[in-house]
């Protein structure tokens, strides 16, 4: 879907997935999966539970736990498979995990302007020092809505859900990713904090960038809205639509897909 | 499920090679007429003999002791050499006569005697075997009344000194390994710092274990007297050595009445292959002893040695003293660690601070033996103890057993421990943010040891941080 913008070719396929197959250990998850996502796009991936979407989430970002047997990822012109996950992330890949872990001793502040800085080495730019790194760090924080405080506690630990996933988004805002992946950031969180959130991740929108919204209900799509929605059913997409397709999902739930694509 | 990080090339241990160099080295086996001859190549006085002989007759008496959890094969005593000086230096030269292949050697260890340290304000004693190679910067020191200098040295020109404090803190008869080394002890150092003088520059001391078979038994007193401040640095490496070699210091500091004595270490002697052959065995001695309102602090970091087995201790004898304790041990591959720390509190208002951070990775078990000792007449006396292990991987192990034993009411004893595990997720996480596994591990250990690398003097903290890289890598997995 265009948006009006001009780019060369390459510049707007943001990535281009072409029948993958993943496993994680002998069990097959992903049976073929294809998907383009191009730059200034907002995706939807959703779908019944043990469908494979966070394990499409988790493959994208390189997660050691699986094994891609077929198919290729390319992020731009380069072969994201190829890629080593820290690579990937240096090169503009994010993933909001769906379980974010706990790095005790180490504060939130110091993890970022190390991940901060990777970025920025590997764009050839200078390093931030922790002064100037703080001083970004505050219009970040008002992004989210998280209390500076936060910034001196150890990453993640003794988090609420809530707060671990705003943490997340948090991360997002600072190393302002090419492609973000949100994996099921909706989960666990009530109505107000699906909204910061939702803010958050919108506010961040650039017509150079894009987001994969992976999520099993329809709510988060109020406030994200997708440009396509693609349903995960058996380790494939069985189908791709509009926005109204979530709406439809919502409505009808996943067996009519489910049906129809056996 | 293997991870990435396992193809981590594994750094070897780029100190391990040996220098080709004449050494001057009796035969191995151990008695009476070893020990003569150790002291007569020194030059010794009558009293010094007395001594070494005294200790190791009641050495002969005593066995081995086995309650550390660590195992290793049984030492043979009479097989070790006792005594190896490179043939190109006799005690007390100056530099400019010592073996150029020495001083290479050094070189390539990164410790230069000249320049460099004299510029960075640190003065060297540079042990090499089992004597002194040089001295820099004495003249320096000299002009504030302080003394630092060989342990062979001091016998010469201070038996006074060295007859009033040596065995005050560990007597001979202390445990087997202090007596072995009152009895064959080669060569050490030796610093005093006078009465009110606050030592101008940090001091620093060397060692390198090189011909096979030759035990290092390193002798060291620091005397602090009244009101007087001196900090210590002592870091170490050793070359590849296919056999065990036994590395059984003492250390002994005297910190008179408000008087501060600050040691650190870092210690990097050769750890055994990842099958946990050879390695470094490092039984040592440390103690200080603290009168009236007086300090003395150990800061240690250990990586190295296929087996540690030290508690750094502190008795606070006098009112008001303080010890502290921090320490950073990591095992990986197959070490193993029992260290800890005593604090003994005898005086009033007696203060210890333990911090001690153990990292376990690979097969490595790493155990912290601690004991707060609160004696009847120590009133007021305050210990607060952290212990904090960490785990890497699922191979490895982390033990501890403190002792807390109080005798009078009015004190009061914390203990707080935690046991934190770095895993696969973990480092996923760092890397999906752009670290490598090397800077993730790196980060998170850091975060783990901020509390006791914030007590190192500046420079050692960095060659800390370094060596804590090199130690882990390829540990996840």
């Amino acid at each position: 879907m265009d948006r009006g913008v001009t780019r060369t070719g390459y510049e707007r396929k943001m990535l281009k997935i072409d029948n993958l197959h993943a496993n994680a250990g002998e069990k097959e998850i992903l049976k073929g999966v294809s998907l383009a996502v191009n730059a200034g796009e907002v995706h939807a991936i959703m779908g019944p539970n043990g469908s494979g979407k966070s394990t499409l989430a988790q493959v994208i970002a390189g997660h050691p736990g699986f094994e891609v047997t077929q198919g290729t990822i390319t992020y731009g012109d380069r072969n994201l498979l190829d890629m080593e996950p820290e690579e990937r992330a240096q090169q503009g890949v994010f993933l909001a995990f769906q379980y974010p872990v706990e790095i005790p001793g180490v504060t939130n502040a110091y993890f970022l302007r190390s991940a901060y800085n990777e970025i920025r080495k590997a764009r050839g730019e200078d390093e931030l020092d922790p002064m100037e790194f703080l001083d970004l760090m505050e219009q970040k924080l008002k992004l989210v809505d998280m209390d500076p405080a936060m910034l001196h506690r150890s990453v993640n630990a003794g988090f609420s859900g809530g707060e671990k996933k705003r943490n997340e988004i948090l991360q997002m805002a600072v190393l302002e990713p090419k492609l973000a992946i949100l994996d099921e950031t909706d989960s666990g969180l009530d109505i107000d904090a699906l909204r910061v959130v939702a803010e958050g991740v919108n506010a961040l929108k650039r017509p150079d960038n894009a987001t994969i919204v992976v999520t099993h209900y329809q709510r988060l799509l109020n406030y994200i809205v997708p440009d396509r929605v693609h349903v995960l059913a058996g380790g494939k997409i069985v189908k791709s639509g509009g926005k109204e397709l979530a709406l439809e999902l919502e409505a009808r739930g996943y067996d009519w897909l489910m049906e129809a694509a056996a | 499920m293997s991870s990435s990080i396992e193809s981590l090339v594994n750094r070897e241990y780029q100190y391990g090679f040996v220098t080709d160099i004449d050494a001057d080295t009796l035969p191995p086996g151990l008695s009476e007429d070893v020990i003569r001859l150790i002291s007569s190549k020194k030059d010794e006085p009558e009293w010094l003999l007395d001594w070494r002989l005294k200790a190791y007759r009641r050495w002969l008496t005593m066995t081995e002791p086995h309650w550390a959890n660590v195992k290793y094969e049984p030492i043979d005593y009479q097989a070790a050499r006792y005594y190896s000086a490179p043939k190109g230096v006799k005690p007390l030269q100056s530099l400019d006569e010592v073996d150029p292949e020495i001083l290479r050697t050094y070189q390539k260890l990164g410790i230069s005697l000249t320049e460099q340290k004299m510029l960075a304000g640190v003065a060297v004693d540079a042990i090499f075997d089992s004597v002194s190679v040089g001295t820099t910067m004495k003249e320096e020191l000299a002009k504030h009344g302080v003394i630092f200098c060989s342990f062979t040295e001091a016998v010469h020109n201070h038996p006074e000194l060295v007859q009033k404090y040596l065995g005050s803190v560990v007597p001979y008869s202390d445990n087997f390994f202090a007596a072995l080394n009152s009895a064959v002890f080669s060569d050490g150092s030796f610093c005093y710092v006078p009465k009110g003088v606050r030592c101008p520059i940090e001091l620093s001391t060397y060692f390198r274990i090189n011909a096979a078979d030759t035990g290092q038994f390193e002798r060291t007193l620091i005397v602090a007297d009244e009101g007087a401040y001196v900090s210590y640095l002592e870091g170490c490496t050793a070359p590849k050595r296919s056999s065990n070699q036994l590395h059984a210091a003492v250390v002994e500091l005297v910190a008179l009445d408000n008087a501060q004595i600050k040691y650190s270490t870092v210690q990097n002697w050769y750890a055994g292959d990842k099958e946990g052959r050879g390695g470094i065995y490092n039984f040592v001695t440390k103690r200080g002893k603290a009168y009236t309102n007086a300090k003395i602090s150990w800061t240690q970091v250990e990586t190295g040695s296929a087996i540690t087995w030290k508690y750094p201790s502190v008795i606070l004898q006098g009112d008001n003293s303080t010890g502290e304790f921090y320490s950073v041990a990591v095992v990986n591959n197959r070490q193993q660690a029992d260290t800890g720390t005593k604090m003994i509190h005898i005086g009033k208002n007696t203060k210890s601070t333990i911090i001690s951070k153990g990292i376990s990775a690979g097969e490595g078990q790493n155990s912290y033996r601690g004991r707060v000792h609160v004696l009847p007449r120590a009133e007021g006396a305050r210990n607060y103890t952290q212990c904090d292990s960490m785990l890497i991987g699922n191979r490895c192990g982390a033990h501890t057993f403190p002792y807390i034993e109080v005798a009078n009411s009015s004190s009061i004893t914390e203990h707080e421990a935690s046991t934190s595990k770095i895993g696969e997720d973990q480092i996923f996480y760092c890397k999906a943010r752009g670290l490598n596994a090397e800077h993730a591990i790196s980060l998170i250990v850091s975060g783990f040891c901020k509390e006791v690398f914030k007590e190192l003097p500046m420079e050692f903290a960095l060659e800390a941080q370094q060596l804590l890289g090199i130690t882990l890598e390829g540990s996840v997995g």
